[in-house]
């Protein structure tokens, strides 16, 4: 069985800046992963690569063992991304939106698919307005719906809840998490370490663009987590984090 | 909801929707992007068909009649730049052009679609301008298929134009550049308003460099028989400009040259 994800050496700079240095990783079907790392550590760099909007330096990356470059198509299609920015053609309404979309990928009659994407994301009662009219929560929705209009099995959420209200924090992890329940894989990149820890199974730690832990969640939090706590209290992922990027753990 | 792991599903291409997309953007906005150039055509025919009354060109024709299909085929040639030059700026600046280039679309669908589109607009654009000029004087056409032909090659060249300067502009201040110091000048002086044997041998001898100036006197060779020169050599150079342009603009769209990289320039804006 081909790994969800697979990077293989990238390594990726700009000019002088190293932006990704020797990356190798494995992200197995039906994970949920998380990739975390500070400002500028490389994970919006390593998804761009993933996603087709970056070529990378050096090395080798693949969706579901399509080449993300040399066999392009078939690794676009097996991969959802939900960029970070609020980003939308003010030229149409939502239900436009999601076609086009489903019709980039090269499927028609996409119709029932969308409309219940949009029932799950309580889109139903947007789908004919316009993009410009949405708030900034449904226009959130909008782009996880995106994301998934064309049935990705590997789907890249990237800071999908920055700037982003409770209650759709909230309904946008139970959707993500049945996703990943049914199957999909999630990789998902973000500040809210509570988060990461709640819904990721296995975690990489990025810092200026090498990956410097990588494990499951629990062991992480076992290995690294006392570091600072000197066994007292509860260890949290935060704390982990903290250990990790200030080079305190063991 | 029901189980979302993957089913197989018939995938065709992203091109026809790529087009309907591209369309229907400018379909949208028609007061701006269809009626505002069918005006100002009719503005231009009005002020030069008032003033050059009684002039002949070729001998045989009314200026009224030579200006129209030179109208015609300007109002193509602009609205073909206009659509894929705005479409492109807009969604880079906006950062929505990322749903397209996460989409399976290989470089020539891309080209292909937007350039189809520019097509499009460009020739409803035109043939608004001919319906409502042709009240005026009435032109003959005497060779449709010329007259086809380098409106559509017009525009295709003219579209492929815009997404060169599309990509390259990063702001519409640069973008406003290119159209008003390159595409309105070569247009104007291209022999819309005029026969370049009206002008001064030296002015005669630039016209000749000027590709913009084949297109518009093959298009009018369509209306009446009559041209500066031989529609064959216009179509001749026409041709090899369309596929000069079509290649830096295919080669541009292949590297992703400002557009993968420019999202990538956001998504790292956003990461730093």
């Amino acid at each position: 069985m081909s790994a969800a994800i697979l990077i293989k050496n990238i390594s990726k700079h700009y000019g002088a800046l190293q932006a990704l240095d020797d990356v190798s990783l494995k992200i197995e079907q039906g994970e949920f992963f998380g990739l975390l790392g500070p400002n500028g550590a490389g994970k919006t760099t390593l998804i761009s690569i993933l996603a087709g909007l970056a070529t990378a330096s050096k090395g080798h990356a693949s969706i579901l063992g399509a080449d993300v470059q040399s066999n392009f198509r078939q690794a676009r299609r097996q991969l959802g991304v939900v960029p970070q920015e609020l980003v939308f053609d003010p030229f149409f309404t939502v239900r436009e939106t999601l076609r086009f979309q489903s019709g980039y990928f090269g499927i028609r009659n996409n119709d029932a698919w969308i409309d219940e994407i949009m029932a799950n994301l309580d889109l139903t009662g947007k789908a004919d307005s316009n993009m410009r009219s949405l708030s900034g929560g449904m226009k959130r929705r909008v782009l996880v719906a995106q994301a998934l209009v064309h049935r990705p099995p590997v789907i890249i959420l990237d800071e999908p809840t920055a700037g982003v209200d409770v209650e759709l924090r909230q309904s946008l992890w139970q959707f993500i998490s049945r996703l990943n329940q049914d199957g999909h894989t999630i990789v998902l990149t973000t500040h809210y370490l509570e988060e990461a820890e709640v819904l990721c199974q296995r975690i990489a730690m990025l810092k200026q663009g090498k990956i410097v832990a990588l494990d499951t969640t629990a062991n992480l939090l076992n290995l690294y987590g006392s570091v600072k706590k000197d066994g007292e209290g509860k260890t949290d992922l935060e704390d982990v984090f903290v250990n990790i990027m200030s080079g305190n753990a063991l | 909801m029901s189980n979302l792991t993957p089913v197989p599903l018939e995938y065709g291409s992203g091109f026809p929707t790529l087009l309907r997309k591209e369309v229907k953007r400018f379909y949208k906005v028609g007061f701006q992007t269809v009626a505002a150039p069918v005006l100002t055509a009719i503005l231009y025919l009005m002020i030069f068909g008032h003033v050059l009354e009684g002039k002949e060109v070729y001998g045989v024709l009314s200026y009224t009649s030579f200006l129209i299909p030179g109208l015609v085929m300007m109002s193509v040639l602009q609205n073909a730049f206009a659509n894929t030059s705005s479409s492109l700026i807009q969604s880079k600046i906006t950062g929505n052009l990322v749903f397209v280039l996460l989409a399976p679309l290989s470089h020539f669908e891309f080209y292909a679609a937007y350039v189809l589109a520019a097509v499009f607009r460009g020739v409803v654009v035109g043939l608004g301008v001919f319906a409502v000029t042709a009240w005026y004087a009435p032109p003959a056409l005497v060779y449709p298929l010329w007259i086809l032909i380098f409106a559509f090659l017009g525009a295709a060249i003219l579209g492929s134009l815009g997404i060169i300067a599309g990509i390259w502009a990063d702001k519409y201040d640069q973008l406003a550049a290119f159209q008003n110091f390159i595409i309105m000048p070569a247009t104007m002086l291209s022999g819309v308003f005029y026969s370049i044997h009206s002008l001064p041998a030296t002015w005669q001898v630039v016209s000749h460099f000027n590709p913009f100036f084949y297109m518009i006197d093959g298009f009018r060779y369509g209306f009446f028989g009559v041209s500066d020169i031989s529609p064959w050599d216009s179509l001749a150079i026409v041709a090899c400009f369309f596929v000069v342009v079509s290649a830096i603009a295919l080669r541009l769209l292949q590297k992703g040259y400002k557009l993968r990289s420019h999202q990538e320039a956001i998504l790292l804006h956003y990461a730093f």
